[in-house]
């Protein structure tokens, strides 16, 4: 992984003793016991067959899950000038709470990383104080004001895992063609937030019944719908490859799949808040839990669910399970997107977009969808990191002889997700104040334990 | 009941309640000192951060009328001018220990977080383009006043739905009270998905002639510069209340201020069918009985009593 930077950890040794391993990259599907040593899994046997060296930490896996590391391609560390909202140490350790064993940050900070210089300074931070190991995708214009490209191929050498204006669409045709052309000398794929704002406006949330009602501006799906079909048609034109960010609507999981039929090269991701929540949590109307006459109804506006794209309709949510589970979609991606508390405690059309999502990603998929029965947890598993591949990095994989970089889950463990904090800097989660299931108990990145939950007990050297 | 934050939050019996207070408040106006002592002692609080005439001097003079005092406090010329945050401001106000906060901003949603950030009932006198309750309040009274029961009336919202508060507030009231509810309009200022509010929706006047009631919109001229309609000359001739389309059996509402010439006539205006004055002569006797209904007879505030969870806990 050498274009990821973080701060190197002694190696683990460690044995998890009993764990349930789903890998299905690997094929694994049943307990085992795994023996890492100097960082590296050395050994995979029947449970209670593997004994753990001197010095070696035991970590209980008996009921429990391991899984191969999530990778992230879509975070916002805000650094640098942000700080205030994250960093890079509080937000790998968000990511390595989450299962997370590598993170993609975006480049929409201040300055925007838009130059070699800026993204050199950000590596050489990610390796004084990452957790778990970073890398960064550069613009693909200038300030993000999509006018002029980017030195691409520099940034490349630099480490640019890939290029992107997220937070923003290229406005402009002629330069994302610009930008595909160009590809073919940077390399690196370019990833799209696609949204057309002479649709979107001032828009805040999903247009629909709940907007109506709410007397809030709408934006409408087809505003990232139509901009993926245009893009999808430069990319085919040009050849290039691109990657659509946190797709949300219906209409653009549709124009995915036919671009995909069409033999483009394209893939895409969906984030957890999408998949499993809907533009009907704004009101208060499902929630009278408030309680107190008067607070019953009303807008019930939660700040924390105000993301772009918005959450959609049901209509949506279900056309983008669907896409995951055919393959139209081909990653999870959380947009980790943290806000200080000030900034998101104002009324909601004030309120800037985003909700964090590190720390909560598999518990919200595993709780909505796959206990239920939606969608395997292999399925989850796999997308969860299959996002790696797209920036090249290497897929996390529970092998002998491979680095390691795994999860320990407590698939049954429930809890109220903000009880008890948040790793993030930020507090403006969606999920807050639900109740979920799956809590990552131990996270090991990069060969180093990068995570250990706070109740979680360490056994000891055997 | 705490705070009046959306029509939602009453139902009919609710409703009802409070326009016959109303009405009985009515006797207090006609008296030569305009006053009974009611809420003597009570605090009220107005804090409007967008200009209004009719709403905030109504509410004034109700509190005064049942002998609250009252502090006005517009966001001009204060602290708000110099950064400071609807909830700092709110907690700020909230030391001088209100009963009541009286709000009206630009922003959806803002009074149900007030609600969340004070001790003290709060009423929503318009968010953004959310709502505005004690407006639907008064409509349903100055029209029980005219037309008796709402019961199987069929009453048109006409005009721009979109930027409205007072037509989905109204929507709720009026569907509440047993009326059947169409909004009319150009399909640039009616949003996707209105008829889930239990409203049917229609683009033409076609066929106004169904309707008992008439409520027609202010329509602003700033929307010309959006190109929801191409002009004020395009929506006059389409949407326009006027003589000839106005039944003589129909009544004729507004919430004001009135654009004479633009979504009404000047001869509907004064006709007879028109009830706009007898509208805002309602506001003052339907906000006493709002302020009643959540003043009277309840305690103080408990101090020592945390706020609601705030937003972000």
């Amino acid at each position: 992984m050498s274009a990821l930077d973080h701060r190197e950890q002694p190696p683990a040794d460690l044995l998890v003793r009993g764990a349930h391993v789903l890998d299905p990259r690997a094929g694994i599907d049943a307990p085992h016991d795994v023996l890492v040593r100097a960082g590296v899994v050395a050994e995979i046997g029947a449970p209670g067959s593997l004994e753990a060296p001197d010095g070696a930490e035991v970590l209980d896996g008996e009921g429990r899950h391991l899984l191969p590391g999530f990778v992230d391609p879509h975070v916002h560390l805000r650094v640098p000038g942000q700080e205030h909202k994250e960093d890079l140490d509080s937000g790998t350790r968000a990511a390595a709470a989450g299962g997370y064993v590598a993170v993609v940050a975006m480049p929409n900070t201040d300055p925007v990383v838009d130059s070699a210089p800026v993204l050199r300074s950000l590596r050489e931070a990610a390796r004084r104080e990452a957790r778990v190991p970073v890398g960064f995708m550069a613009s693909i214009t200038r300030g993000l004001e999509g006018e002029a490209l980017t030195e691409m191929a520099e940034l490349a050498d630099a480490g640019a895992l890939g290029f992107t204006d997220d937070g923003r669409p290229v406005h402009r045709a002629g330069i994302l063609r610009k930008a595909l052309q160009y590809q073919r000398l940077a390399g690196r794929l370019l990833c799209l937030h696609e949204e057309d704002p002479s649709l979107s406006g001032r828009g805040v949330m999903h247009e629909g019944e709940v907007s109506a009602r709410l007397g809030l501006a709408g934006i409408p799906s087809i505003s990232e719908s139509t901009l993926i079909a245009r893009d999808a048609s430069l990319a085919g034109y040009e050849d290039g490859r691109i990657h659509i960010q946190h797709l949300s609507a219906r209409e653009s999981v549709e124009a995915v799949a036919e671009a995909k039929a069409r033999g483009v090269r394209i893939t895409a991701e969906v984030s957890p808040h999408h998949l499993t929540l809907t533009a009907a949590a704004l009101l208060r109307a499902d929630a009278a839990q408030a309680g107190e006459a008067g607070r019953g109804r009303g807008s019930g506006l939660d700040t924390r669910l105000k993301m772009n794209p918005p959450l959609r309709a049901e209509e949506d949510r279900q056309a983008l399970i669907a896409g995951l589970r055919d393959g139209t979609i081909d990653c999870v991606a959380t947009d980790h997107a943290p806000h200080a508390r000030e900034e998101k405690e104002v009324p909601f059309e004030e309120a800037p977009m985003g909700t964090t999502g590190l720390e909560t990603a598999f518990a919200a998929l595993y709780t909505e969808l796959v206990r239920p029965g939606v969608l395997p947890l292999a399925l989850i598993v796999d997308r969860l990191s299959a996002g790696a591949a797209f920036v090249g990095l290497p897929l996390p994989s529970i092998r002998t002889g491979e680095g390691a970089n795994f999860c320990l889950v407590d698939l049954e463990a429930e809890y109220e997700v903000g009880e008890a904090g948040y790793e993030s800097r930020s507090e403006n989660c969606c999920f807050a104040g639900r109740r979920l299931h799956g809590r990552v108990l131990a996270t090991v990145a990069a060969g180093a334990v990068a995570y250990r939950q706070r109740s979680f007990a360490v056994v000891g050297a055997a | 009941m705490r705070h009046l934050l959306s029509i939602e939050d009453l139902d009919r019996p609710a409703i009802e309640r409070i326009l016959d207070r109303a009405k009985s408040f009515t006797e207090v106006s006609e008296r030569e000192i305009k006053k009974v002592p009611a809420l003597r002692g009570r605090r009220v609080l107005n804090l409007f951060y967008e200009a209004s005439t009719r709403t905030r001097s109504s509410f004034e003079l109700a509190a005064k009328a049942l002998s609250a005092d009252v502090i006005n406090f517009a966001a001009g010329g204060s602290a708000v001018e110099k950064g400071e945050s609807l909830k700092d401001t709110v907690q700020t106000l909230s030391a001088y220990q209100p009963d009541l906060i009286v709000i009206r901003t630009p922003h959806v949603g803002a009074a149900d977080l007030v609600a969340g950030w004070t001790t003290a009932g709060v009423v929503n006198a318009g968010d953004g383009k959310h709502e505005h309750p004690t407006q639907a309040l008064l409509d349903v009274y100055a029209l029980r006043d005219r037309i008796g029961s709402l019961d199987g009336r069929s009453i048109w919202i006409v005009g721009d739905v979109a930027h409205s508060r007072v037509a989905r507030s109204c929507i709720h009231a009026f569907a509440a009270m047993g009326a059947k509810v169409t909004v009319c309009g150009p399909p640039t200022l009616i949003p996707r998905g209105m008829e889930a509010m239990g409203c049917e929706v229609a683009y033409t006047l076609d066929r106004l002639g169904e309707a008992d009631v008439v409520y027609a919109l202010r329509m602003q001229t700033e929307r010309m510069t959006d190109s929801f309609v191409p002009s004020l000359r395009e929506y006059a001739a389409r949407y326009q209340i006027d003589g000839r389309r106005l039944g003589a059996r129909q009544v004729l509402m507004h919430p004001g201020p009135v654009n004479r010439g633009v979504e009404l006539s000047a001869e509907v205006i004064d006709s007879p069918q028109a009830v706009i004055g007898q509208q805002v002569a309602a506001g003052v006797v339907v906000r006493m009985a709002v302020l009643y209904e959540l003043l009277a007879g309840r305690t103080a505030p408990e101090r020592a009593a945390a706020p609601a969870t705030p937003q972000l806990a």
